[in-house]
């Protein structure tokens, strides 16, 4: 009972004890006996807790803790400790990577980007110690690992950005700053330096694959709600016991477009998208600048840059025409 | 439990639709879009007619002062002390001196540069500066034709009635910032006004529009080549330029695209004849800052001096004040020979 609540569930359950789950060894070592929540029975399961955080999660929240605290803190004094100008200025506020001079020094002065490192060194010690406690979970409970191997995928982009190519290019100063804006106004500038980014096809590849993403993602939602007053939401038995269910929504994407899914095939045609929308970004991103240096121009000497006919007569750098340094 | 949510819900969604509504700086339908290239590649200018209705009326010429008959003696003869404009009649010096105080003083009047006891006496700073500014008008018109053109400039495209132009900068260190180990900046991270209010450099300017020996390269950062060949330039002199770009189109009121086209900005053969314009202006304004401004610097008295120390300088919006061209394309010049013909000579 109450096992398939989603959004539209008009019934929260909340039994007298909370479930405890599978039979598993290392099932005492949670914390708490866990509760009931309404708004998290709106979105999701009532239940909260108890908590598992083990060794693993308690050092990864303690790095990412640290990370935040020398994230923000920089933040705070780079508007000279005022409290009202942190939280009005917040969105523009960074903590920058070390300046082009310092290349790969390990620790250049903490104002000169020294923070910077210590900040990505222990976010990235958090994300790899929760990597570990996902797959450790994973094990523990005999599931498969697709989880942790779809999260793996998120951690090379950010390691691609943010440590593999700029020891490739040979300097710190080449990775994104911590900021909101920042790092947007970063990306930008990126694309702008390396010839414009849309004419990479790893790039190309990883915005198929994100929207591609959400779109797979949006059909199966609402397939399976629009079948599950058929008992659609019963998704993994119905993969070797075909259903009623089953059988409309298949024929209604034959429907309409000729070829459907199956109840197993979908979930990894989602999986498979979002883990090569990182993937072939992370590629993407390691090529640039390392082994492409203009995106444009390697589209047009490899016939992907379509040309336009020029509307304007003959447009010439200046510098390139005899006489154009003044 | 569930009404309250549902109200605090509905109450919330309403505050923060308000919120963008004041905020963040929308403007309502329609909005004029322009076609100024090939079909597809996006190049469109894009203006809202309501404002730029109200920049058209904030930006018109006024004016001219009635001509004088040719010939004539010359103002070195008539007046004492004449370093500048030694080449006019004595009504054509007058006709000038009556424009530049409708120009720049029109509420000071003769005070502002003059003695009044003693036009000759230099004791006014204010004196100093407008010899080297009509020098500099004299030299722009003559030497800078490649950006001005025959419209060319005169004190009021700058000035409009102000004594120093209204848009100017100074050198600007950035706000407050903690000191000791705390980490810099790097010049960017804060709303930037100058640069759109993006976190890019809060002062593009200096190094790129003051220095007159700058790098002729400075501003390129795109690789020339497909692939790599040289050590490339960073992220972060990328973002300068960037900030420097946001400010050129704002300054002008027109898209990137006015002289970029978006699929290629470095390249040249995609680009607007605009950007060979463009290209000259930023020479033109490190000349103007570079020759003509920094050298005031010890003549200008405090108050007209940044934080650094530096003195009120030039850059698009200094002229242009949101219009593609300044006043709107006003021919002042044709009205004004004066400020026209070959650059004055340096009198000592």
């Amino acid at each position: 009972m109450g096992y398939y609540q989603n959004i539209y569930t008009q019934v929260q359950v909340h039994p007298l004890h909370p479930e405890a789950g599978v039979e598993i060894p290392e099932i005492e070592n949670r914390v708490g006996k866990g509760g009931f929540n309404y708004l998290a029975g709106l979105v999701g399961n009532a239940q909260i807790g108890p908590i598992y955080l083990g060794t693993l999660g308690t050092l990864s929240l303690a790095s990412g803790f640290i990370a935040i605290e020398i994230i923000g803190l920089n933040m705070w004094a780079s508007v000279n400790w005022d409290p009202i100008q942190f939280i009005r200025q917040l969105p523009w506020l960074a903590l920058e990577p070390p300046r082009p001079e310092y290349g790969l020094k390990i620790l250049p002065p903490l104002a000169e980007g020294g923070w910077w490192l210590l900040a990505g060194f222990f976010l990235t010690a958090s994300i790899l110690l929760w990597w570990v406690r996902l797959f450790r979970r994973a094990r523990a409970l005999g599931m498969g690992y697709h989880v942790p191997w779809a999260f793996a995928s998120a951690i090379w982009l950010y390691l691609v950005l943010g440590f593999i190519r700029p020891i490739l290019m040979g300097s710190w100063s080449e990775a994104v700053p911590f900021g909101i804006f920042p790092h947007l106004d970063w990306t930008a500038a990126f694309s702008l330096r390396y010839g414009n980014l849309f004419y990479n096809p790893f790039h190309m590849l990883s915005i198929v694959f994100l929207y591609g993403s959400t779109m797979l993602f949006a059909m199966h939602g609402a397939t399976i709600l629009a079948v599950s007053r058929y008992g659609g939401e019963r998704e993994i038995e119905q993969i070797v016991d075909r259903g009623t269910a089953t059988e409309r929504a298949a024929l209604f994407w034959r429907w309409t477009m000729g070829f459907n899914a199956t109840m197993e095939s979908v979930h990894r045609w989602l999986w498979w998208f979002a883990f090569l929308t990182t993937l072939t970004g992370g590629i993407g991103i390691l090529l640039t600048g390392t082994v492409v240096d203009n995106w444009y121009l390697w589209a047009v000497k490899h016939g992907v840059a379509p040309h336009y006919p020029q509307i304007y007569g003959p447009v010439v750098d200046p510098l390139a025409s005899p006489g154009g340094t003044p | 439990m569930k009404l309250a949510l549902q109200i605090l819900g509905v109450v919330v969604a309403v505050l923060l639709t308000g919120a963008m509504f004041g905020t963040a700086g929308w403007e309502r339908p329609p909005v004029r879009s322009e076609q100024t290239g090939f079909r597809g590649t996006g190049m469109v200018q894009v203006q809202n007619p309501r404002t730029l209705a109200v920049k058209l009326g904030e930006n018109a010429a006024p004016a001219p002062q009635d001509p004088v008959p040719p010939g004539g003696e010359l103002a070195t003869q008539a007046y004492q002390n004449v370093k500048v404009l030694t080449d006019l009649s004595t009504d054509q010096f007058n006709r000038v001196m009556a424009s530049i105080t409708e120009w720049v003083a029109p509420e000071q009047g003769c005070a502002y540069c003059h003695n009044v006891e003693n036009m000759a006496d230099d004791s006014v700073y204010a004196k100093t500066v407008a010899r080297s500014m009509l020098r500099m008008v004299r030299h722009i018109n003559a030497d800078w034709k490649n950006h001005v053109g025959q419209t060319g400039v005169t004190c009021y495209t700058c000035h409009r009635g102000n004594p120093v132009p209204k848009a100017v900068w100074y050198d600007n260190p950035g706000p407050p910032h903690a000191r000791g180990f705390a980490a810099r900046d790097g010049g960017q991270n804060h709303p930037a006004p100058e640069a759109g209010l993006t976190s890019l450099n809060y002062d593009p300017f200096q190094g790129l529009l003051d220095d007159k020996d700058v790098d002729q390269n400075a501003i390129r950062v795109a690789a020339r080549t497909a692939l790599p060949t040289s050590p490339s330039k960073p992220i972060q002199t990328t973002e300068k330029t960037y900030a420097l770009m946001i400010h050129m189109a704002e300054g002008l009121g027109v898209n990137c695209t006015f002289c970029h086209n978006s699929r290629a900005f470095f390249s040249w053969e995609e680009s607007t004849p605009k950007r060979v314009t463009a290209w000259h202006g930023i020479r033109m304004v490190r000349d103007i800052n570079g020759n003509f401004i920094e050298p005031l610097t010890p003549a200008l008295p405090e108050a007209r001096l940044g934080p650094e120390g530096d003195p009120p300088k030039a850059n698009c919006t200094t002229c242009h004040q949101g219009l593609a061209k300044p006043l709107n394309g006003a021919q002042m010049l044709k009205d004004y020979p004066e400020l026209a013909g070959v650059p004055m000579p340096e009198t000592k």
